[in-house]
């Protein structure tokens, strides 16, 4: 028997709980009840989910800490139980024991290396077996107290529906609270491996330094001196691609689009198009990279060889730029059709009254009048833009190059922590707690970004309202 | 060109009725929305001299038939407009009428005040930048000053031109609107319940400002309000599910109604 069929049986618990409950609940019926004349405060219903949950709740709170510690008392039971000359001397070797006997017991191994293991099987099962149906019996006896002591309280002017509405917002705000720390959680992690980071590399080396070859710092007394954590050409190359180039691309293109199907297209093409644009912003963005790299990059290689410009790569700038614009643009036009079709159709109605054609309609009134709703827009693909991965990943180079020609190499901070982080890497080692740094940057710019994005939208949609 | 026939225009509104010079005609017009006809065979004259009230119950097609008269119902893709308007005797729905140049000849005035979200100067100023009407920045502030001047707007105005025109009261929006209207000298004026958002003070306001500019344009105005229609037209059409069902002087209109229907509304009846 497993912890999930004691699952099942406190479910099972739950049901006859509320069913208890709710026939306690039809006796307060005024008709058929002792009370017969007084209402009571809540619909059987209520009383029996609250039975019920009363016998649930606590149940699976201690089956929930119990296979934590489980697997914890287990593994410290099988090395208690061999002979002390067989005890493993090291993390590793007890690890390797115990997945042995493990191993073993569940029938996946047929033989073990380890002739102490063979021994310790029967012991794991038994104490598995123990453990096991100790979890039954105490939550059982939880269950059933807690419905019991539900029971108990039922009265006709018991406030069940009450109790059982703030024990539902309970759970709600738990189920919130999940992703909300989860978040925080990741957040202290980034921040506590960048100030590891930051005791070998100085803050102000990091942010404003211009060198950037994490390579040569393998021995750690040169990471400091050497200067190779200067995070600045990697802070331009994300700008020069995100934000520069891919931005060069997406808002024209996003903007025209936007005033093509919210003003001129036909409601019926509208209802086509509209989609389809949509659905290209849900292409995975692998795909899109897989173009940038084989496609459009050779192509502007060759373009620049053809015509002769200088510094020209395969991995160039303006490949992974101009592919992630595309791939923005939809987002973009997305926006600026929202927040166009926010401005009030009296005020287009009231220049195409004057005598304006459409399209000066567009220019004076309506995107100005959209102008704030657009740029948060195009503030929050620049954020999209900056912290996007694949493409550039695939298509942009890994040299740390600070330059403004777009058809050579540079290099992302996105990029740059993908290398760091794959393959073998010590964990300790300033290379890969660079990444941790930089991961914190990006966090913060995109942050600032998102947050002054919202309040412009935000304050721009009240306007109009 | 009518000077004249301005300043000659301090009559009565009965006397005012054979001394007119028509400016737009409306005949047999008909206005469906899809399937749905909206407006069945509306006929009318308006002039520079009378103020044209249209009145009615709601979704009678006064909107529908206001709209007609500067095309804006060619922004509703399943509007069709049948029948014949003719602005001084040019037929608007004709292939050769430029709806650019005929809407600034035809100004409108909405039941919301709908003011750009530019500065006061800049929603004045708007028309005559379109249509090129100002050659210079002093051209501009002329007439800018005499628009607003003319809307009665321009004593609180003045020191705040550069301010939001979203930022003003919702009178002194609508008159603004008005403003921007007469700002490129249409020679007829639209006006869909434009005091219906506002205050009796500001509505006030309004009226004189119909009233003074009565003989310098064609004005027409949608209400729901009989005493402002008594108040500011000299002409009344009563609209009653889709047709007009009666037209003629506002003093006969209100104390002596040939229709039955028409004076069942007026007193109130329903409605
Ligand atoms: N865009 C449209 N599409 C379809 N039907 C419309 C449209 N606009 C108006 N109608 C219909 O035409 C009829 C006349 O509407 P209209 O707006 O002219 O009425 P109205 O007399 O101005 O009413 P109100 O006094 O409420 O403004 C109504 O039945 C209305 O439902
Ligand atoms: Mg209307």
């Amino acid at each position: 028997m497993s912890l999930s069929v004691i699952f099942l049986i406190i479910l099972g618990l739950g049901a006859v709980a509320f069913f208890a409950g709710r026939a306690r609940g039809n006796l307060f019926d005024p008709a058929v009840g002792a009370a017969a004349g007084e209402r009571p405060h809540s619909r059987p219903v209520y009383h029996g989910w609250y039975v019920a949950l009363a016998a649930i709740l606590p149940a699976l709170l201690l089956l929930t800490a119990w296979s934590f510690m489980q697997p914890r008392l287990l593994d410290a039971g099988i090395v208690a139980s061999m002979p002390a000359a067989d005890q493993p001397k090291t993390q590793i070797d007890r690890d390797a024991i115990i997945d042995e006997v493990k191993g073993l017991a569940s029938g996946e191994l047929q033989d073990a290396f380890n002739p102490a293991s063979k021994a310790a099987v029967p012991v794991y099962e038994a104490a598995r077996q123990r453990l096991t149906l100790g979890a039954l019996v105490a939550a059982v006896m939880i269950g059933l107290a807690g419905a019991g002591w539900a029971y108990t309280r039922l009265r006709p002017d018991f406030r069940a529906r009450t109790r059982v509405e703030r024990i539902v917002m309970g759970i709600l705000i738990a189920a919130s609270l999940i992703a909300v720390l989860t978040t925080f959680g990741i957040v202290l992690s980034l921040l506590f491996e960048s100030l590891r980071f930051f005791k070998t590399v100085s803050p102000i080396e990091f942010l404003f330094g211009t060198q950037w070859s994490p390579q040569t710092a393998i021995r750690a007394d040169q990471a400091g001196s050497s200067g190779a954590f200067g995070a600045v050409p990697l802070f331009w190359g994300t700008i020069f691609i995100g934000a520069i180039i891919a931005m060069a691309v997406a808002i024209p293109f996003g903007l025209m689009s936007a005033i093509w199907l919210t003003q001129y297209a036909p409601a019926k093409l509208r209802s086509v198009l509209k989609p389809l644009l949509e659905i290209l912003a849900g292409v995975p963005t692998v795909v899109y990279g897989f173009f940038a790299a084989l496609t459009v990059a050779p192509a502007l290689r060759d373009f620049a060889f053809a015509v002769g410009i200088p510094g020209a790569s395969s991995e160039s700038a303006l490949a992974a730029g101009l592919v992630m614009g595309v791939m923005i643009i939809p987002f973009v036009s997305s926006m600026a059709d929202d927040s166009m079709a926010a401005v009030p159709q009296a005020m287009r109605d009231g220049s195409l009254a004057m005598g304006a054609t459409p399209s000066e309609t567009i220019k004076r009134v309506l995107v100005p009048a959209a102008l704030p709703g657009i740029v948060g827009g195009v503030l929050l693909a620049v954020s999209r833009a900056i912290g996007e991965t694949m493409i550039v990943v695939m298509a942009a180079g890994l040299a740390a190059n600070m330059t403004a020609n777009p058809f050579a190499t540079v290099t992302t901070v996105t990029t740059q922590i993908v290398t760091l982080l794959t393959g073998d890497q010590e964990f300790d080692s300033p290379k890969t707690l660079s990444a941790f740094a930089l991961g914190l940057v990006l966090f913060v710019v995109t942050l600032i970004l998102n947050i002054v994005a919202l309040r412009v939208v935000k304050k721009y949609r009240e306007a109009y309202e | 060109m009518t000077e004249m026939a301005t300043n000659a225009q301090t009559v009565t509104p009965s006397a005012a009725t054979d001394a007119v010079t028509t400016k737009m005609t409306a005949r047999d017009v008909s206005v469906f929305y899809g399937a749905k006809q909206a407006l069945k065979s509306v006929s009318i004259d308006v002039s520079r001299e009378n103020v044209v009230a249209f009145i009615g119950p709601s979704g009678c097609g006064k909107s529908t038939f206001l709209r007609c008269l500067n095309r804006m119902n060619d922004t509703v893709a399943s509007a069709r407009v049948e029948g014949e308007i003719k602005l001084d005797g040019e037929d608007i729905y004709s292939a050769q009428m430029d709806v650019v140049q005929l809407r600034a000849r035809v100004g409108m005035v909405f039941q919301k005040p709908n003011p750009f979200p530019k500065s006061i100067y800049e929603n004045v100023a708007y028309g005559p930048r379109i249509h090129g009407l100002a050659k210079t920045r002093a051209d501009m502030d002329n007439i800018v000053e005499g628009s607003l001047r003319r809307a009665g707007l321009w004593e609180e105005a003045k020191d705040r031109l550069q301010e939001s025109g979203t930022a003003m009261s919702g009178g002194q929006q609508q008159r603004l609107c008005i403003a921007r209207a007469i700002a490129v000298d249409p020679e007829v004026i639209l006006m869909d319940e434009p005091c219906s958002a506002l205050d009796p003070i500001a509505t006030a306001k309004i009226e004189e400002l119909i009233d003074d500019l009565r003989g310098k344009y064609a004005i027409v105005i949608v209400t729901h309000n009989m005493q402002q229609a008594a108040r500011v037209s000299q002409k009344t059409a009563f609209f009653h599910l889709g047709t007009m069902v009666e037209y003629g002087d506002t003093s006969t209109i209100f104390t002596n109604p040939t229709e039955p229907r028409t004076k069942d509304y007026i007193t109130g009846r329903y409605g």
